[in-house]
């Protein structure tokens, strides 16, 4: 083995285990959706995804929670392949995406019984954490109610008490604020706030630039498919500034947009 | 070109929205099968004119003054089909009223409600009259080219027909209105338009079998006891089938008997229409609870999904009655296992594959339910578990329902005749399961309301589960008669399975 080689495996072996590194990742349609995008998100981090509409971000979380296969590129969760198991991927993975994935004839106990079920989850457990969220989640005189006639913010609660009875540590969240009221999604931001401190890795996507602003680690601003910013508030703001000067300004949406009309004009 | 907002303006935007949605339907939203469809739609009516020259040509030589036994087997299947006209415009209306689709927007313009309501109901008629007068026409096609001209008029008289099934389903479906109020119209109007389009066939099927041992509706039509009971020839009760016939003046009252029930209806219910449509709007499903039973059962993923299929299926009465509405068909053949047991097991031949012909219809309904009607695809699929076992546990579901409502059934039939029981399970059993495999070789991904509109998904997976369930009843049916010819039609029934099998997306994919 040569001096590098052993150097760089060095490293690799001690390269802290990421809580999503995506590599390559390559999907098109029609067009090309998602081009080659290298992503690392650490565990215990909040990270927000950013983009103007249809720039790839839920195709790269659907292809990350394991609904799309990519082209090209590697997936890894924890160190897991999710490309080649995925089953071991999604175990320890949830989604939430804004149009809630509930079904309106089970009642919300019954919603986080299925997916304990599916999941696996030891029914003790899992009812334990399930009646800890429906009332955290404010849903404890609707919680033997269908869901045939909730609002979209019940709807929405109900789907992230999905998302986290089965304790996840991974959890991708697609425009999960979209639609709620002002009540709900504190309620929202709360429970998300407090899976971040308990150690779980948060990846969302979101037009509410406030949010993203407030209530993220790090921030990756993707266009036509690639990644062409990624840092703190901070650090997108001097990156901003360094590539359309002028442009921006110390808002997060005077540096999104500054970034996105630089990109534009290199493409 | 009319002027914007006058009645000939609104039925011109009707017009074109019903064409659309036909077309859509017709060719799954895909415009480039357009000339595919025109040439099965061809080669469908030929077929059609094949059946109907099989049925009916024995008869086009009946004259315009007949007896009282032609005139009673012409009224008693006009009566059926005119049933199925108003079950149709039934379902129409209802849909008419809780269907948003674009009523927000007309209801919220400063144009009369009358004359929206006036054109929709107008509509719904000739919808019906359109389908009425497509599935007639190779019969009086025949009848006329064979019998002679006079049987034209029977086109007339399917019009007339259509026109007063609308009018009486909007009288109907508003009185359902007035008296149950919009939460419960919907279901209930739907199962009264399935019960009616069942209902005759069934009640002519069961006198046939308890005074004749057949399922055949012709032979209790044509009994020496109904032809004495029924009114004289010059009864008003024979007009519309002496309009059938060609009579001018029997055709003219007929006609115009229609033209003003449905005129009627017009002006009495349309301006009543748009209040009933705001009020179904208003309607907000009931905060149903459940009973409160202990904590989580423990269960596999498996058993996760079919408990949560099952649950579904159970608290969803409309797909309930939808789906079971087929095991209304069971009916005679019950009936007719019933008598068996007094009189001799000749008759059981007949039941076997009429159980295995249902199962095979039922169990294809709720394969697409479970399969392509998932309504939250992505937690199923973003869950840890393999595809495969998810599919199979779908499918453990489906095959249970289909125990359930059969086993009854079975074990009467074994309590009749062991062999035939045998015989039946089987068929039922195999049938079920080819009906199923079909759905998972054409799943597409749709809402479960779409479940009456889903045989568009797929013509080839609609016309596959209908020709394996007939194969499948076919053998079994031969094979309870002891006859080895039931290998044929089993290796006919196998041939369309690995055809459709080649044909599927899932097949055709490299």
């Amino acid at each position: 083995m040569s001096g590098s080689s052993r150097i760089e495996t060095i490293v690799t072996q001690h390269r802290p285990i990421l809580a999503l590194d995506i590599r390559g990742l390559t999907k098109c349609f029609d067009r090309p959706a998602v081009v080659g995008l290298d992503l690392e998100v650490r565990p215990g981090e909040f990270y927000t995804l950013l983009g103007p509409n249809g720039a790839g971000k839920t195709t790269t979380l659907r292809m990350v929670a394991g609904l799309l296969r990519p082209d090209a590129g590697s997936i890894s969760i924890f160190g897991i392949d999710a490309l080649a198991d995925q089953v071991a991927a999604k175990q320890v993975v949830a989604l939430l995406s804004d149009e809630p994935m509930i079904y309106d004839k089970l009642t919300p106990f019954e919603y986080l019984e299925f997916i304990a079920g599916l999941w696996g989850i030891d029914a003790t457990v899992a009812e334990s954490r399930a009646r800890e969220l429906i009332d955290w989640l404010g849903l404890g005189p609707h919680a033997h109610e269908r869901c045939q006639g909730f609002s979209k913010g019940m709807r929405q609660k109900v789907a992230l008490a999905g998302a986290l009875v089965h304790d996840p540590r991974l959890i991708i969240l697609d425009e999960p604020l979209t639609g709620l009221d002002a009540a709900s999604a504190r309620i929202v931001k709360d429970v998300l706030k407090d899976r971040v401190r308990g150690g779980s890795t948060i990846i969302m996507t979101t037009h509410i630039l406030e949010v993203a602003e407030r209530m993220a680690d790090r921030i990756g601003i993707i266009a036509q498919g690639r990644l062409i910013a990624e840092g703190t508030l901070d650090e997108l703001g001097r990156h901003a500034g360094a590539r359309a000067p002028g442009q921006a300004g110390t808002s997060l949406e005077d540096t999104f947009l500054a970034l996105l009309a630089a990109e534009a004009v290199a493409a | 070109m009319s002027a914007p907002g006058t009645l000939a303006w609104f039925a011109r935007h009707e017009l074109r929205l019903t064409w659309r949605d036909w077309l859509a339907m017709m060719t799954a939203g895909k415009p480039r099968r357009r000339r595919a469809v025109a040439i099965a739609l061809v080669g469908f009516a030929g077929v059609l004119h094949l059946v109907a020259y099989a049925m009916v040509a024995r008869y086009a030589g009946v004259g315009t003054d007949p007896g009282k036994m032609t005139l009673l087997v012409i009224t008693g299947s006009a009566v059926l089909s005119w049933l199925l006209m108003l079950s149709q415009a039934m379902e129409s209306v209802t849909r008419a009223f809780y269907a948003r689709s674009d009523l927000d927007l007309i209801l919220a313009s400063p144009i009369s409600a009358r004359k929206v309501f006036s054109v929709r109901i107008a509509a719904i008629a000739a919808s019906v009259v359109a389908m009425a007068v497509l599935l007639a026409a190779p019969f009086i096609n025949v009848l006329a080219v064979l019998g002679g001209a006079h049987w034209l008029g029977a086109y007339g008289v399917v019009i007339a027909m259509g026109a007063a099934a609308a009018a009486l389903a909007v009288a109907l479906t508003v009185a359902l209105f007035r008296l149950i109020g919009p939460r419960r119209t919907r279901l209930i109007a739907q199962i009264v338009a399935a019960v009616i389009g069942a209902g005759f066939v069934i009640g002519l099927q069961a006198a046939a079998i308890l005074s004749y041992g057949t399922m055949s509706r012709l032979a209790f039509l044509q009994s020496d006891a109904v032809v004495a009971g029924a009114p004289g020839v010059d009864n008003l009760v024979w007009w519309p089938a002496r309009a059938i016939l060609g009579d001018a003046v029997a055709l003219a009252a007929v006609a115009g008997a229609s033209v003003a029930l449905l005129g009627g209806a017009i002006m009495v219910f349309s301006p009543r229409f748009g209040d009933h449509a705001i009020a179904a709007a208003g309607v907000a499903p009931a905060a149903a609870r459940q009973r409160r039973r202990g904590g989580f059962r423990r269960a596999s993923s498996a058993q996760a999904l079919r408990r949560k299929e099952w649950a579904l299926l159970r608290r969803d009465p409309w797909l309930m009655s939808q789906t079971l509405m087929q095991i209304l068909y069971l009916l005679p053949p019950a009936l007719l296992l019933w008598l068996s047991f007094e009189r001799g097991t000749g008759a059981l031949i007949v039941v076997v594959p009429v159980l295995v012909m249902a199962a095979g219809q039922l169990a294809g309904g709720l394969a697409w339910l479970a399969v392509s009607g998932e309504d939250a695809p992505d937690l199923v699929a973003a869950a840890p578990v393999p595809s495969r076992l998810v599919m199979r546990a779908k499918i453990q579901a489906v095959l249970g329902c289909i125990a359930l409502v059969f086993a009854p059934f079975v074990v009467a039939l074994a309590l009749a005749s062991p062999a035939h029981a045998l015989v039946a399970t089987i068929g039922i059993a195999i049938s079920a399961g080819s009906a199923s495999r079909i759905q998972l070789w054409f799943r597409a991904q749709a809402s479960r309301s779409q479940f009456r509109r889903r045989h568009t998904s797929s013509r080839i997976a609609t016309f596959a589960e209908a020709f394996s369930s007939i194969a499948w009843a076919a053998t079994a049916g031969l094979a309870s008669a002891g006859s080895v010819v039931a290998l044929i039609t089993a290796a006919a029934a196998l041939m369309i399975m690995l055809g459709v099998r080649l044909l599927s997306p899932a097949g055709a994919a490299p």
